[in-house]
């Protein structure tokens, strides 16, 4: 059986229930981190979610030491799954308090919880490593996620909470898009904004604790931040946005779970942020609203449009041509011949355009405050903003050009 | 054997390494916070990996040069592509910072895993928390050996990288400080100076990337990421001046990894167990812990004017 069949298979659910479940696991966990990662990004707070996913590994830790001191499985996962999220909450607290209450910035706050949660929980993964129960083997695995050799109730657990995520943000969606857009108005409108804005981070904190096992705690973060980003190039629509944030961030966990089950050398985590990768390269590239494709695409039809119509006054006028764009141009529209004179269709539209600019100016001339007219850029064919009638008197006050 | 000579065997060297990476993390890191960039630094050892991984597949060899030039070459692509993805895509700075270290980061994973790397010792968790501990000094014999140009010469070569990384630092640092200061602070006026803003930002982009790369071959991404941030938050916290600012993120970077050192390594013992923990970790978390102090006590916490706001 080749790879692809293999995917394929884990695709459509046929690899196997264990690893059917990780992927619809994963894909709940992608919509969940998607949807989140839409109002943590509206609301321009996405590194610290990396605050809040770094500060989980003490509280991993710390769960194991203390199951497995209690002569427990010290990888009881909903035991390290409470602990992760008590101290992630911890680092999501000391980001808020020392932005707040202290003079530094909170680039200043995430990078040092980040860092300082961080380090403490390596401290306490050797203090594991040290103890004796031998089964400490596994929590690094938290560090880059591994769904390779996951227990059935661990899978069924994952799938569960990210469906009570995803729950979570279609509840919560009003609110939160309120506070992301407007804090103030949301306020006066009832909602309490620090609530909200807790629960949009607390939001973030489940999909990070719930993701640790999967994707891991480095590159959790990744799911909350890409979905949307790719997501804004396809809409100004908050509603849509969080959406198509789902969505991507939902195929990104579930085609990376799938994929990562069917070969082996293909670690989870980071193949999932790779296709969220993917998607968001594609948005930025091919979006028809902000893409660069598109936006490269209108600059030239611009472009275009300017240098034709200069072409065309500097025709109507007799003046010599000598740049090349807007010789090709003219060429390419049959307004010229190949060596430069002007044929019948270029006489037409020179002289529609030596119109159109006489009629601009001279009612700007005649109405100079009038905010209609300032709408003249030199592009626009005055009988698209003026009505017939008004086109037809202008054209009675024009100057009477020149009999020749 | 004389006293301390087992210190200075075993512990020595790796204070030393430690102290200067964090030192030469600092001093960036003061202007980095300054000019709200603090995160460049999380971002720098992000990629890393990656650009290590790469050099490794194109030279073969785990050789430090390569490695070091990959992982800066990778810092130099990832502040391009930020910049890049902000102005193509219009997208808000962190959203943009956070797609680009995760998405090289986990390239560099997936590089690493599907890549025959199994003679060789690069892994994941290396370049997380690095191996302080294993910068041993076999020549030493004792505090003798200091005066000895035989055992000297046996010292880990990272100790000499960082001491020439650190002095390069420095004077860059001294040499466009008022370059640096003003642009910091107020980048119009700068302007109006003459200074051009911009390639004094990228130039301090750069020391910083030069500075986490020797930092990252010899301590490993913690202790950068921390200090870059945690000496230099601690420091804005005691003082207003720029140059006493910088004075005490010297101060906390060397006490930091001393203490952290010691603890990491002495530590365990008064508490009875025999295993050292990791030194990385231990001297992140003490910077933390300063850091945490100085937000309760520090003289110079609050936000000038705070008391005067409303709320």
């Amino acid at each position: 059986m080749t790879t692809l069949d293999f995917f394929l298979q884990a695709l459509t659910l046929q690899g196997g229930y264990n690893s059917a479940l990780v992927a619809v696991g994963a894909g709940l966990l992608g919509i969940a981190g998607g949807g989140a990662g839409a109002f943590v990004f509206l609301r321009k707070r996405a590194l610290v979610s990396d605050a809040v996913t770094h500060a989980t590994l003490p509280g991993v830790a710390i769960a194991f030491i203390i199951m497995a001191l209690l002569g427990g499985d010290g990888r009881w996962l909903p035991g390290l799954i409470l602990g992760s999220a008590a101290s992630a909450a911890i680092g999501l607290m000391a980001v808020e308090w020392i932005s707040a209450k202290t003079r530094l910035g909170e680039d200043a706050a995430i990078g040092a919880v980040l860092s300082v949660f961080f380090g403490l929980g390596i401290v306490l993964l050797t203090v594991i490593q040290t103890m004796d129960h031998g089964k400490q083997a596994g929590l690094d695995t938290f560090l880059l996620g591994s769904t390779a050799g996951m227990l059935i109730g661990e899978a069924v657990l994952i799938a569960a909470a990210g469906a009570v995520a995803v729950a979570l943000v279609v509840a919560l969606r009003r609110p939160m898009t309120m506070v992301a857009f407007d804090p103030e108005y949301a306020a006066t409108l009832g909602i309490d904004v620090r609530r909200t804005d807790l629960a949009m981070m607390g939001l973030a904190l489940i999909v990070t604790v719930i993701g640790l096992k999967i994707v891991g705690l480095i590159l959790i973060v990744a799911l909350l931040i890409i979905p949307p980003v790719a997501a804004r190039f396809w809409t100004d629509r908050v509603d849509r946005l969080i959406l198509i944030s789902a969505a991507i961030g939902g195929v990104s966990g579930y085609t990376g779970a799938a994929l990562s089950a069917a070969a082996a050398d293909m670690p989870t985590g980071p193949i999932i942020v790779l296709i969220a990768f993917a998607m968001f390269a594609l948005s930025l590239a091919f979006s028809p609203l902000r893409g660069v494709l598109a936006s490269a695409l209108r600059h030239r039809r611009f472009q275009h449009r300017v240098h034709l119509r200069q072409g065309l006054l500097a025709l109507a006028r007799g003046e010599a041509i000598y740049d090349r764009l807007t010789l090709r141009i003219l060429r390419r529209r049959g307004l010229i011949r190949g060596d430069g004179v002007v044929t019948q269709d270029g006489r037409g539209a020179a002289g529609r355009a030596q119109l159109d600019e006489t009629r601009w100016t001279t009612a700007r001339r005649l109405r100079a405050d009038d905010p209609v007219l300032e709408r003249y850029d030199g592009l626009t064919p005055i009988d698209r903003i003026l009505t017939t009638d008004q086109v037809a008197h202008l054209d009675s006050l024009l100057p009477k050009p020149e009999s020749t | 054997m004389e006293v301390g000579a087992e210190f200075v065997q075993l512990s020595l060297a790796p204070i030393v390494i430690g102290t200067l990476a964090a030192i030469a993390c600092a001093l960036p890191g003061n202007f980095l916070l300054l000019r709200r960039q603090a995160l460049i630094g999380d971002a720098i050892s992000h990629v890393a990996l990656p650009g290590i991984v790469v050099a490794f597949l194109v030279t073969g060899t785990i050789a430090t040069w390569p490695m070091m030039i990959g992982a800066a070459g990778a810092a130099v692509v990832a502040v391009a592509l930020i910049e890049l993805i902000k102005r193509l895509g219009r997208v808000e700075p962190g959203a943009a910072m956070g797609v680009v270290f995760t998405t090289l980061f986990a390239a560099g994973v997936l590089l690493l895993e599907q890549s025959d790397t199994s003679g060789v010792h690069i892994d994941v968790e290396h370049a997380l928390y690095g191996n302080l501990e294993s910068l041993i000094w076999f020549d030493a014999v004792g505090w003798s050996s200091l005066a000895d140009p035989a055992a000297l010469a046996g010292l880990p070569p990272q100790l000499f990288r960082l001491a020439i990384v650190l002095a390069v630092i420095v004077v860059f640092l001294v040499a466009f400080w008022k370059e640096l200061a003003i642009s910091t602070f107020d980048p119009g006026f700068a302007q109006a100076l003459g200074i051009r803003t911009g390639a004094v930002g990228f130039a301090l982009v750069v020391a910083s990337a030069i500075a986490a790369v020797a930092a990252f071959d010899a301590v490993g991404s913690i202790i950068v990421i921390a200090m870059f941030v945690c000496p230099p938050a601690t420091a804005r916290l005691m003082t207003d001046r720029l140059g006493r600012q910088i004075a005490w993120s010297v101060l906390f970077a060397t006490t930091s990894a001393i203490a952290g050192y010691v603890f990491a390594g002495y530590g365990p013992l008064w508490f009875g167990s025999a295993d050292a923990v990791s030194a990385a970790g231990m001297i992140a978390t003490v910077a933390g812990l300063q850091l945490g102090l100085a937000c309760m006590i520090g003289p110079r916490r609050q936000r000038t004017g705070q008391a005067a706001a409303p709320h």
